[in-house]
């Protein structure tokens, strides 16, 4: 069925359908009218689960511990400031193997408020085991959740669904909601590979002596890696069963392309524009858009971007005494490999400034004419 | 006169749900709790542990010296990760089942309790315990909140011994309207094994404070934990009582009941449990006063409650 509906709503109709048994979340700016939405088909009964209204985000992402522990599939969401209090238990719940699905709201964060969208908030989560992906469009959340768990469940590791504040979480697109029968098909009921059994007590967690850390954590990083091969088999069982696709990372006319734009999230779409109107005055540009940023899809990465004489990477975002995180992860990403084109960054859109086709063509022109540093962050829109 | 403690037959005969193999300190009163505690629960128990001794002493992968399910989690989140639990059991349909939270002093009165307020609050049915050796002990002996005036620890030293009255986490946790309170001790373990019975029966926040001696931190003899446990009891620094809720006709008319569980065998000045421990060793008389002030006013308090809720209860 098609509806128009907004970004958050695709989450909470994602969350509906994929039957979730425990949901626990805070309400935040630009986060709130999903955890309102979803009290709401909880109280209608179209939603079975439990929901707990917890006192802070530290505690609705623990109560997860225990209700994933248990044997339930469970939910939230967060955004900001909220997302970052969590940031012990998000080490904590991928530590322990568990596949909680998360939706995050990128939301700025700094010693000033600001609501509007800035994507440091999931990025200064990268090292938790979370995997990340960022998303562009309502039917991609609501696409996202339901692979989301599928993923999750598969490698036993917790999934977070990145997307702007207000430019994605408040703005209205036709949506494709599927039928919850044909979801069932495609996302079977949660079964814990290590069940909580009064029958069979086993312990979860506790302490680890340096004998076992170690190859704890290794476990951890290979059921990561082990992401980027069972990814691509859930986007392909998804396009079976919906017909649409998607992949570790979204290329549009990079094949034969000089530049190679990348970005994620909303900003994409405003660069479709942009790539368009270049390619029709004769440039060769091309679009990579990040979807899958944790674990990194390298070989994809350097398969895409190897040819281009140059990257232009756009960072909605600021990692203080670096620049912008995803130009930064790039280039390590590139540096093995035998064709690194070299890799330039510019920071646009902090704390929610619009950024424009205007200024995405401005940064391509910027990046080709003045010939600035890759070293250097271009700090666009700056005002001085 | 020595009490008699009528030791219930389960007991002494009913299968260990705790097996020995703990690296706890010797006299540490947590394990003796525990065990009993399990008699009572039974083995359809989630045990959720933050930070603290028991965490530690309890395993250490790969082993468990516990034959129930047990959850570890971050030391700030024991109550809240139990509300999960208990709400994923409840819709898995696991029926007669106890989520227990086993806290120490510190995941309960200082950097638990937020979550803990929440889960009290909202009522969840889980049942929380603290046992209260009254510092954070599994770090090196540092204050908490629940330390009493008058103690030495490691950040109280000479010289700066603690100076503010322990935090009252039994009023705390009853101004949440929970359906059940209560404080027990391993030194009375009829009435503890008693309280984790009736606990387990109760739907909803329960909430069970248990003095927990820790030889090391309280710097006693191990041979002397339990009799120094009954000296707090005695001299009524540690009265044993419970409350539990009366479900109102009506909403808005529930009830709380007030009941000394153990009336103690004889009455000792505070001073006489306080000089059996080196952590109290350089309290100043006056500082003994305020406590024995303190617990005099406390116990009044309690029977007058006592007497009260029982006259309108009846
Ligand atoms: C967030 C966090 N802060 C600090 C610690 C360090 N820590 C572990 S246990 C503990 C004290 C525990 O005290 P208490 O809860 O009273 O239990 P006890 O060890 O005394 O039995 C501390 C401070 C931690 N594990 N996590
Ligand atoms: S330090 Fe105290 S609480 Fe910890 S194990 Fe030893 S006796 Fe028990
Ligand atoms: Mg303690």
């Amino acid at each position: 069925m098609k509806k128009a509906i907004k970004g958050n709503h695709a989450v909470s109709h994602g969350v509906r359908l994929s039957r979730v048994g425990v949901i626990s979340a805070y309400p935040i700016t630009p986060q709130t009218t999903i955890v309102e939405e979803l009290s709401e088909m909880c109280a209608r009964g179209e939603i079975s689960a439990r929901f707990i209204k917890v006192e802070s985000e530290h505690s609705a992402m623990a109560s997860l511990i225990g209700a994933a522990t248990a044997g339930a599939r469970t939910f939230t969401a967060s955004s900001g400031n909220g997302l970052l209090l969590m940031h012990e238990v998000l080490h904590w719940t991928a530590g322990a193997r568990l596949p909680i699905v998360m939706a995050d709201v990128n939301r700025a964060v700094s010693g000033v408020w600001n609501i509007w969208a800035e994507q440091t908030d999931s990025l200064a989560q990268r090292d938790t085991g979370w995997i990340q992906i960022y998303c562009e469009s309502s039917q991609e959340l609501l696409d996202g959740v339901l692979m989301a768990y599928r993923l999750a469940e598969k490698v036993m590791l917790p999934v977070m669904i990145a997307y702007d504040a207000f430019f994605l979480s408040h703005t209205t697109e036709i949506v494709d909601i599927p039928d919850a029968d044909v979801v069932d098909r495609f996302l079977p009921p949660y079964e814990p590979p290590v069940q909580l059994n009064f029958d069979d007590p086993r312990m979860f967690g506790g302490f680890f002596s340096t004998d076992y850390f170690y190859e704890h954590r290794y476990t951890v990083q290979q059921a990561s890696q082990e992401a980027l091969n069972v990814y691509p088999e859930v986007c392909r069982e998804f396009n079976a069963h919906f017909g649409r696709s998607y992949d570790l990372v979204e290329t549009w006319l990079t094949d034969d392309a000089d530049t190679i734009l990348v970005t994620a999230g909303a900003i994409t779409s405003v660069s479709r524009i942009v790539i368009e109107r270049l390619r029709s005055q004769g440039e060769k540009v091309g679009l990579m858009k990040l979807r899958m940023f944790r674990p990194i899809p390298v070989e994809c990465w350097r398969k895409v971007l190897g040819n281009a004489s140059r990257v232009v990477v756009i960072d909605r975002n600021l990692s203080v005494g670096v620049g912008g995180v995803f130009a930064a992860e790039i280039r390590s990403a590139l540096y093995a490999s035998d064709r690194h084109p070299p890799v330039y960054s510019a920071i646009a859109g902090l704390g929610g400034r619009d950024v424009t086709p205007e200024d995405v063509e401005g940064i391509l022109h910027s990046m080709k004419v003045d010939d600035p540093s890759p070293d250097i962050p271009l700090y666009w829109g700056l005002k001085r | 006169m020595q009490r008699k403690i009528a030791i219930p037959r389960e007991l002494l005969v009913d299968e260990e749900l705790m097996l020995p193999g703990m690296t706890s300190c010797q006299g540490c009163a947590a394990p003796i709790s525990m065990k009993i505690a399990l008699k009572a629960l039974g083995n359809r128990t989630v045990i959720v542990f933050p930070a603290c001794c028991f965490c530690v002493f309890q395993g250490g992968y790969p082993y468990s010296n516990l034959k129930v399910p047990v959850i570890h989690c971050p030391f700030e989140t024991s109550a809240v990760v139990a509300s999960g639990a208990a709400a994923a059991l409840d819709v898995r349909g696991e029926k007669d089942t106890t989520v227990m939270v086993w806290a120490g002093d510190g995941g309960t009165f200082d950097i638990g309790i937020q979550a803990l307020s929440g889960a009290a609050e909202r009522n969840d049915n889980i049942l929380f315990v603290c046992y209260d050796n009254e510092a954070y002990m599994n770090t090196g002996i540092q204050r908490s909140s629940a330390t009493p005036m008058g103690a030495w620890t490691t950040t109280t030293p000479a010289g700066s011994l603690k100076s503010e009255p322990k935090k009252d986490i039994e009023q705390i946790m009853l101004a949440h309207h929970i359906a059940y309170m209560a404080t027990a001790s391993p030194a009375y373990p009829d009435d503890l094994y008693r309280k984790f019975q009736k606990a387990r029966q109760i739907t909803g926040m329960k909430f069970i404070h248990l003095l927990s001696a820790c030889p090391p931190g309280w710097r006693i003899d191990p041979a002397d934990s339990v009799r120094t446990m009954r000296l707090a009891t005695q001299s009524r620094v540690f009265p044993i009582y419970e409350v539990t809720k009366q479900t109102g006709a009506a909403p808005g008319e529930d009830t709380w009941e007030y009941d000394i569980t153990v009336i103690p065998e004889k009455e000792v000045p505070v001073s006489d449990y306080l000089k059996s421990q080196g952590r109290f060793r350089l309290m100043t008389d006056d500082m003994v006063m305020k406590i024995q002030k303190q617990a005099d006013r406390k116990w009044r308090d309690l029977v007058e409650k006592r007497d009260a809720t029982r006259l309108s209860g009846v």
